[in-house]
């Protein structure tokens, strides 16, 4: 029997399920938590976390395994944290990722601090990525075993101090076998499907929940080329990401993208998909995984999104805490407010915050 | 077959240590006594008491023993005594049966007091929706007791019922409920009184009572859940609620669920031995709680009246933490208490209990009620004590509070 207990973060859906199925197995003292979040609308809806359907389910889980469980209203800290920070990247004409600062700030902050407090050793979740410690104490980060669901991406702003107190039971499995494993056990939630969107979007898309959530008015703006010639109007910025085609307007005769937005002058910038190549960018402020950027200068690749190809390239210093980032090739789709992660093979080594996106030729 | 893992994992949960359960007003152990009656009960006794044969006389006459022997315990010889599936359901009964019809709304007013139990502000809520009933609330002090004077100088010809809880759930206060219902009846207004909480720990006299209406459940007191009562003076006519067969006397149609009634006779008759000895041992154990807290933790308060209060019931709020933490953070360390209100999903929202007794909302949220009972020993008080004052320090210390 291990004396240690800990808190695994439960959403109700197969990962989390299993990673409390496995500590439970290896004979951890398990305590399952899942954070009630703010969500846009609060009708029950499949493959968003913390709605009513999803507490039931974690709570027959839990029920199965034999563990306590518990649900903390988070709300009101998650809406200040994460959404409005969302919601006022969007119309800074950014392109946030919210699940970047959640993890930060209210699953390793939160919750993280509440674990501790509560009396458990360490904070567990259904993570895919591994957690390492060498023979000097300091603690890695790696790329989980299977590349199609490797979630080291979004855990790539946590610290020494939360990766010490963090385990990742599901970082060397593949999907499959955790959904085999859930199978096994008979969890009622073995076949549920992976969630895919924003869990506090809601039903409609982005620019509706901002449309009905920011308490902003529409600013609608030119559309220009890159000369600054007039050729449309949009409905505020907030609503165009950076290389977005469809919904320009007619009457052009080849096919246009969004190549930029202009908050001072609340215009955006349209072009040809070859307008569209970015060659470097300026990020920061840096969160480094062993605390400090790396003496060594390695061949690093990053990741500008989440679902995003490795793309190698040179970090060099922009001023302190902010890095530039040259990529070896052009890569498209480079949108200020992304969080850019540095991998090193397969650990991540940091990230931060595009702050500057630079075109071709500029 | 059992998996494996589910094996381990229930050695896991139950195995680790003992857990101390310290929330006997949300509900007690049954007494063995009263299981083994239950049991030979629904076993061998099982007529229903509306038959005409002999299976069916044994039932109405174990109802009927079980009706005199709470009524005789009660001292309400000459009372109505109505079965119901407990407290809630005693106290709707009451508050919705007052109303004859839609139509005949002669008297208009409920007047209730601000630290009632849901059962009966939710209650009161829904009958102003469907009936245009206004509803009234009277005053408490600081300790949660009922300011007399209000109620008298409230109470008017337009005024269908009273309603004032004997002793509050949340925090313990005992109201002085004869008094209260003396004021009643002196200007001819019906007084009904929630004494779900009251009556495991204090001797009912309905003689002296001066109440109309009073509602008791069954598993505050060692008794089984869902079963309870709703006793009521002779000259009060209640409109049914349930209505079909011609039980309790045409005023809750369904058979009488006779095992768990006489399962709450026996345990009213247990509860009803060696009470003041027993409450004696209580009040100490009680003091012990409410003494260590307020001495050994900085910023904790009692919430409720320091000496009229139910002698099991210690409730503070608590500076610098949620009710909700302190819950959880108990019960990982193997202690069940309980906080404002019962609400194991939704926002943690400030008791309206405790608002109403002038505590500031953020206070309010860092509610604790630790309610102790027969199993409870000075030891586990103690234990207790340190726990908690470990739980507040870390809270405090590693959770920032708004």
């Amino acid at each position: 029997m291990n004396e240690k207990h800990v808190v695994v973060a439960m959403s109700g859906g197969v990962d989390s399920s299993v990673a409390a199925a496995i500590m439970v197995q290896q004979g951890y003292r398990v305590t399952g938590i899942m954070l009630k979040l703010w969500t846009a609308d609060c009708s029950p809806q499949e493959n968003a976390c913390c709605t009513p359907e999803s507490i039931n389910q974690a709570r027959e889980v839990a029920g199965i395994l034999g563990i306590p469980f518990y649900v903390i209203d988070a709300r009101d800290d998650f809406k200040s944290a994460v959404v409005d920070r969302y919601i006022d990247m969007n119309y800074q004409g950014k392109t946030p990722n919210p699940c970047y600062w959640c993890n930060q700030t209210i699953r390793w902050g939160y919750l993280l601090d509440k674990t501790l407090a509560l009396g458990a050793d360490f904070l567990v979740t259904g993570h895919y990525a591994n957690i390492t410690k060498d023979k000097n104490n300091e603690y890695h980060l790696y790329k989980g075993v299977d590349p199609k669901k490797d979630q080291s991406y979004v855990l790539s702003g946590l610290n020494q101090w939360q990766l010490a107190h963090t385990s990742l039971p599901l970082g060397s499995l593949t999907k499959d076998v955790v959904r085999e494993k859930a199978q096994e056990l008979k969890l009622p939630v073995a076949s549920k499907p992976d969630s895919q969107d924003l869990c506090f979007i809601g039903n409609n898309n982005y620019r509706i929940f901002l449309e009905q959530n920011s308490g902003r008015a529409t600013n609608s703006g030119n559309i220009v080329d890159k000369s600054g010639n007039i050729i449309g109007f949009h409905a505020g910025l907030q609503n165009y990401t950076i290389g977005q085609r469809k919904g320009l307007g007619a009457g052009n005769k080849d096919p246009v993208y969004v190549v930029s937005k202009i908050i001072e002058t609340n215009e955006i910038v349209v072009g040809s998909k070859n307008d569209l190549l970015f060659t470097r960018v300026k990020i920061g402020p840096m969160n480094w995984i062993s605390g400090v950027k790396p003496q060594k200068e390695m061949e690093y690749e990053v990741k500008i999104r989440y679902k995003a190809k490795p793309q190698p390239g040179k970090l060099s210093v922009a001023e302190p805490n902010y890095y530039y980032y040259q990529f070896l090739s052009p890569v498209r789709d480079a949108t200020t407010g992304q969080i850019v992660v540095i991998y090193y093979k397969n650990e991540v080594i940091g990230s931060g915050e595009i702050v500057l996106a630079e075109l071709e030729g500029e | 077959m059992i998996c494996p893992l589910y094996k381990h994992a229930i050695i896991t949960a139950g195995m680790k240590m003992d857990r101390i359960y310290l929330d006997y007003a949300a509900t007690t152990p049954v007494d063995l006594e009263v299981i083994r009656m239950m049991i030979n009960n629904f076993e061998n006794d099982f007529g229903n008491p509306s038959s005409i044969h002999s299976f069916g006389q044994n039932a109405e006459t174990t109802l009927s023993k079980a009706r005199k022997s709470i009524l005789e315990l009660m001292n309400a010889k000459e009372t109505d005594l109505i079965f119901t599936s407990g407290g809630t359901e005693s106290d709707n009964l009451a508050l919705r049966g007052c109303i004859k019809s839609a139509e005949d709304l002669s008297k208009k007013k409920l007047l209730i007091s601000p630290v009632e139990h849901p059962a009966i502000a939710i209650t009161c809520a829904s009958l102003e929706k469907l009936y245009g009933i206004q509803t009234i609330q009277l005053r408490v002090d600081k300790d949660g007791i009922i300011e007399p004077r209000f109620l008298k100088e409230t109470i008017d010809a337009d005024t269908l019922l009273v309603s004032i809880i004997w002793a509050n759930n949340e925090i313990g206060t005992i109201n002085d409920i004869s008094y209260l219902g003396k004021l009643c009846k002196d200007q001819g207004v019906l007084i009904h009184t929630d004494a779900v909480q009251a009556t495991a720990h204090l001797q009912v006299n309905w003689e002296t009572l001066n109440i109309d209406l009073m509602s008791f459940g069954a598993h505050k007191f060692y008794g089984p859940k869902g079963v309870g009562g709703l006793l009521k003076n002779k000259n009060i006519t209640l409109t049914p609620q349930s209505t079909g067969g011609s039980q309790e006397e045409n005023l809750r149609a369904g058979t009488q669920n006779v095992p768990l009634i006489l399962g709450m006779a026996k345990a009213y008759e247990l509860v009803n031995e060696g009470r003041e000895v027993r409450n004696l041992r209580l009040i100490h154990l009680r003091d012990m709680i409410i003494n260590g807290v307020l001495q050994s933790i900085p910023g904790t308060f009692l919430t409720g009246h320091p000496e009229k209060r139910l002698p099991n019931h210690a409730s503070f709020v608590i500076e610098g933490v949620s009710g909700q933490d302190l819950v959880i953070g108990l019960d990982m360390a193997g202690f069940a208490v309980s906080s404002g209100s019962a609400c194991k999903v939704g926002k943690p929202t400030p008791s309206q209990v405790l608002l109403a007794i002038g505590i500031p909302e953020d206070l309010a949220r860092g509610a604790l009620r630790v309610t102790i009972g027969r199993n409870t020993t000075e030891d586990q008080a103690i234990s207790f004590l340190s726990a908690l004052k470990k739980l507040v320090k870390e809270l405090r210390h590693k959770v920032n509070y708004k």
